[in-house]
């Protein structure tokens, strides 16, 4: 926005509502201090290195390899959030049962439960000694301490984000389309195919974004579970934080720049084909 | 102390919503804008109450210029459509608001705003309301509250948004009645906004009418009603009946009925327009142009002929007595309109 | 929604609402448990342990410090921001919203990077502050600006699609009444949208005692000075003080189940005066 713009506004609605200017000059202000200025600086400090150097960083091996986990152990955790937060989201809509409020108020707890709680906890539980990382390493399985890890603490962040995207439009689809659908006949698992998941899939790729975006970045939640082996579990986060410890501002800002490009190219991505299934199943 | 608009334009973008319109309200007039939707009314009310700035012209109200005061200053007692009552203050509350936010040096007591807000409740009939909250109070209720409160300020002048707009058919009626009766009680200048051009003839004193953002017509509405402007004036107040017509040599032509016209009529292709209660229904042997009946129904206390003529069906509302016994489904009738105007075709 | 309407999948019922509740049972309610199943390791007085030393009131102390300045901060941006977007016409508004929700899809690490790039010991006015005696990084400052940038879409979230669906005609009635600016706001706006701004903070103030990732990049773990209660978490779980470690992680957990009761109450009680989002 610039600040012609702005001026514009402010002649075309002279003599309406007062506090114009004021709220926009704190909102303007805040968002210029808080966020544009700092990412500024992000986008600035990686250049120092040249535009080889930035390239180097962001090829170096165990730079590809935490960026391989970061995006790779995100897409699975949100492909896992679209399963079960469509069942738990399903559930909460269509089915009556004992403890379905409860349920509904739980699916917030991964906003509300601080991340690093919610990691020292499923550490506790998938550790080899845990409750069900005992059960998982009798059948052979490692989860903490390996990129499984990595993906349940994913999944465990991401799963709010799914259900409240869901839940919403799959009432909406109970109300309108189905009767619709029943009075013309359609069976139960036709309904299903034809009807409700075509009108319930843009909302579950918007839930699938955000909990993936919501992934790429997650910090808290991930290290204690993920052992944090260089090449095999350590995610871009955590590098970040190792070169800010050595000083490697710059590194660090392309580490940091890397992933926020890479993410909001993707978001991108699906942001479109989130509005291309919308319009389809509206026309 | 007359509110006087002189050649006011407004565009939001593009789009010229107010094109030079100027219009006189004289003191304690009722006056109606009357228009279709997109005419400009609503910008128009909008810009006399302050919540709206015009590109040009001006705005004067008893020699004041109004367009120089915020919305604040002007002291305008505006009634919106949808009544925009403080959903979380009780009725009381609500009427009571606008002298409660004066400065505290022209506020009154807090008795006196206890007694002012007791009889604007008893003028608006709603006393035993007063501890409610809007959400408990039906549409009409609503609308009497939001009245009580905008003459609570005791404005110069009230502006009225659509305010029958979202009622029920009976209610708006009842209303229409007594909002005319507490104008009178008042006396405040009241200019009101409305599309429906029965309420504007019913209600006002005289009634403008704004086509794309000009005024049209102004008049009392009889002079209105008896004497449109134009075509669309015309069709829009309502009961109209349209038939294509040709004028040549001081002769009107409708299929094949003549009748002579006055010397100013305009000559050629014209629209002939007459009011639906207005015409008398003759024989196939007797004065007027043929109509063939396709149907009949009663409708409050007249009778609803449907009639096709020359092509086109059309539409007649008429006492029971005028409706001679020919005049069946399947019959042939001939129509003698009482008074026709013409308009140049489009 | 009427019970003819819901879909008949014979014998899918229980199965579904049995994956459903499996799913949440194993992935949020026992993380939850272990909390406090781990604090209570070793009795009461192992879980009391942690609370006798002076390092851990330290870190809830300045945990509410924090807190208590950033969200305040976010709750008066997100009023101006939500007064800005939803009463007036400009150019360049979409882009406003979009900057506004920007800070959620930005990793917390970078949203503390970003602040040591600006005035860490080699950041752009690192130095130019080291001479006149400011410090910002593994400083209180740093942690509330880390905080805020974390917490910044909170509030306005909140109230940007809850005044939008109000409208502005209450305000524009006030003004015709002669109310003034501030007595519209304080008298027509708050009050419509209280509930809602209570909602925004509610959430505002759980995020920003319970980040973990920004604060952890600019704290510098300054046990008793620069440490926040989650980082003194981290501190007691990397020393191998485990019980220590969820019996401070039941704090903190507590606040998110008191978060989710509010959140649920005011959900139920004022569905009509939050934005429709929220209404499930």
């Amino acid at each position: 926005m610039t600040l012609a713009n702005v001026r514009a506004g402010r002649r075309r609605q002279a003599g309406v509502l007062p506090g114009f200017r004021l709220s926009m000059a704190i909102t303007l202000t805040w968002l210029s201090v808080i966020v544009l200025i700092p990412l500024a600086a992000l986008a600035i400090r990686p250049w120092e290195l040249g535009l080889d150097g930035v390239w180097r960083t962001l090829t170096d091996e165990r730079v590809v390899a935490a960026f391989r986990l970061s995006f790779g152990a995100a897409a699975v955790a949100a492909a896992a959030d679209a399963v079960l937060g469509l069942i738990v989201a399903w559930a909460i809509v269509r089915y009556r049962f004992p403890g379905r409020r409860l349920l509904d108020a739980l699916v917030d707890l991964p906003f509300a439960l601080p991340t690093a709680v919610a990691g020292i906890a499923l550490t506790a539980i998938y550790a080899p000694d845990g409750p069900l990382g005992a059960l998982l390493a009798h059948v052979g399985v490692k989860t903490a301490y390996s990129p499984l890890g990595v993906v349940i603490a994913l999944t465990f962040i991401g799963l709010p984000f799914v259900v409240r995207a869901v839940q919403p439009v799959l009432e909406e689809v109970d109300r309108e389309v189905e009767e619709a659908a029943r009075t013309l006949g359609a069976s139960d698992y036709q309904r299903i195919v034809r009807v409700v998941l075509p009108a319930i899939l843009p909302a579950i790729l918007a839930g699938v974004g955000l909990a993936f975006a919501r992934a790429v970045g997650e910090y808290g939640s991930v290290i204690f579970i993920a052992g944090n082996l260089p090449m095999v579990s350590e995610i871009a986060p955590l590098l970040i934080v190792i070169k800010l410890e050595q000083y490697n501002y710059a590194g660090a800002a392309a580490v940091g720049l890397g992933m926020l490009v890479i993410s909001f190219a993707i978001l991108l991505v699906l942001n479109l084909l989130q509005t291309w299934l919308t319009r389809r199943s509206r026309g | 102390m007359s509110l006087i608009v002189n050649s006011v334009s407004k565009a939001f973008g593009r789009y010229p919503a107010l094109a030079d319109v100027s219009l006189e309200a004289r003191q304690g007039e009722f006056l109606a804008l009357l228009g279709p939707s997109g005419s400009g009314k609503t910008t128009l009310l909008r810009i006399l109450a302050g919540l709206e700035a015009p590109d040009g012209g001006a705005v004067t109200f008893g020699g004041e210029d109004l367009l120089a005061l915020s919305a604040r200053e002007r002291r305008v007692g505006m009634v919106f459509q949808h009544y925009a009552l403080f959903r979380h203050m009780t009725v009381a509350r609500n009427i009571a608001f606008g002298l409660s936010v004066r400065p505290r040096a022209t506020r009154p007591s807090k008795a006196e705003i206890g007694r002012r807000v007791g009889d604007l409740l008893r003028l608006v009939q709603l006393e035993d309301l007063e501890t409610r909250y809007p959400s408990q109070l039906s549409g009409g209720q609503r609308q009497r509250v939001a009245l009580a409160r905008a003459l609570a300020i005791e404005p110069r002048m009230l502006l009225l948004d659509e305010p029958f707009g979202a009622l029920d058919a009976k209610v708006r009626r009842d209303l229409r009645r007594w909002l005319r009766r507490v104008h009178d009680e008042t006396g405040v200048t009241t200019v009101f906004v409305t599309h429906d051009q029965e309420e504007a003839l019913d209600l006002a004193d005289r009634v403008a009418i704004l086509k794309d953002g000009r005024l049209v017509q102004i008049g009392e509405p009889q002079a209105v009603y008896n004497a449109p402007a134009d075509a669309f004036i015309y069709d829009f107040l309502g009961g109209a009946v349209r038939l294509r017509g040709h004028v040549a040599a001081g002769v009107l032509a409708i299929g094949d009925w003549r009748t002579p016209t006055p010397d100013d009529a305009p000559q050629g292709g014209v629209d002939a327009f007459f009011r639906q209660d207005q015409a008398v229904i003759n024989g196939v042997e007797g004065e007027g142009f043929l109509a063939a009946v396709k149907g009949m129904a009663q409708r409050g206390p007249a009778i609803r002929l449907d009639l096709e003529a020359l092509g086109e069906p059309l539409e007649l509302l008429l006492a029971a007595g005028e409706v001679p016994d020919f005049a069946r489904p399947g019959g042939t009738v001939r129509i003698a309109p009482r008074q026709l105007r013409l308009f140049a075709a489009a | 929604m009427s019970g003819s309407s819901k879909i008949h999948l014979p014998g899918w019922a229980p199965l579904i609402v049995l994956l459903a509740i499996a799913g949440m049972v194993a992935l949020v309610v026992l993380p939850l448990a272990m909390v406090f199943i781990q604090a209570l390791g070793n009795g009461v007085d192992g879980f009391l342990e942690p609370f006798s030393e002076p390092d851990t009131w330290s870190a809830i102390k300045l945990t509410l410090i924090v807190a208590g300045i950033s969200v305040p901060l976010n709750a008066v941006f997100g009023l101006a921001a939500a007064w800005a977007v939803t009463r007036f016409q400009f150019a360049g508004k979409s882009l406003l919203m979009a900057l506004i929700d920007l800070p959620f899809s930005i990793s917390p690490v970078i949203s503390g990077l970003v602040w040591v790039l600006l005035f860490g010991a080699q950041g752009f006015f690192g130095p130019a502050l080291d001479a006149m005696g400011v410090k910002i990084i593994f400083t209180v400052t740093g942690l509330v600006l880390a905080t805020v940038l974390i917490t910044l879409p909170f509030v306005a979230r909140e109230l940007i699609p809850l005044m939008q669906e109000q409208g502005a005609d209450e305000e524009a009635a006030a003004m015709t009444l002669g109310a003034g600016g501030w007595t519209t706001f304080f008298r027509v706006t708050l009050p419509n949208v209280k509930w809602a701004l209570l909602y925004g903070v509610l959430l505002c103030n759980a995020r920003a005692m319970g980040e973990f990732g920004a604060v952890s990049v600019v704290s510098g773990h300054i046990r008793g000075l620069t440490n926040t209660l989650p980082l003194h978490v981290e501190i007691l779980y990397n020393e191998y003080d485990f019980v220590g470690a969820f019996a401070v992680a039941t704090l903190l957990a507590g606040l998110g189940l008191l978060t989710l009761l509010a959140k649920s109450f005011l959900e139920w009680r004022f569905a009509g005066e939050i934005a429709a989002t929220r209404r499930h």
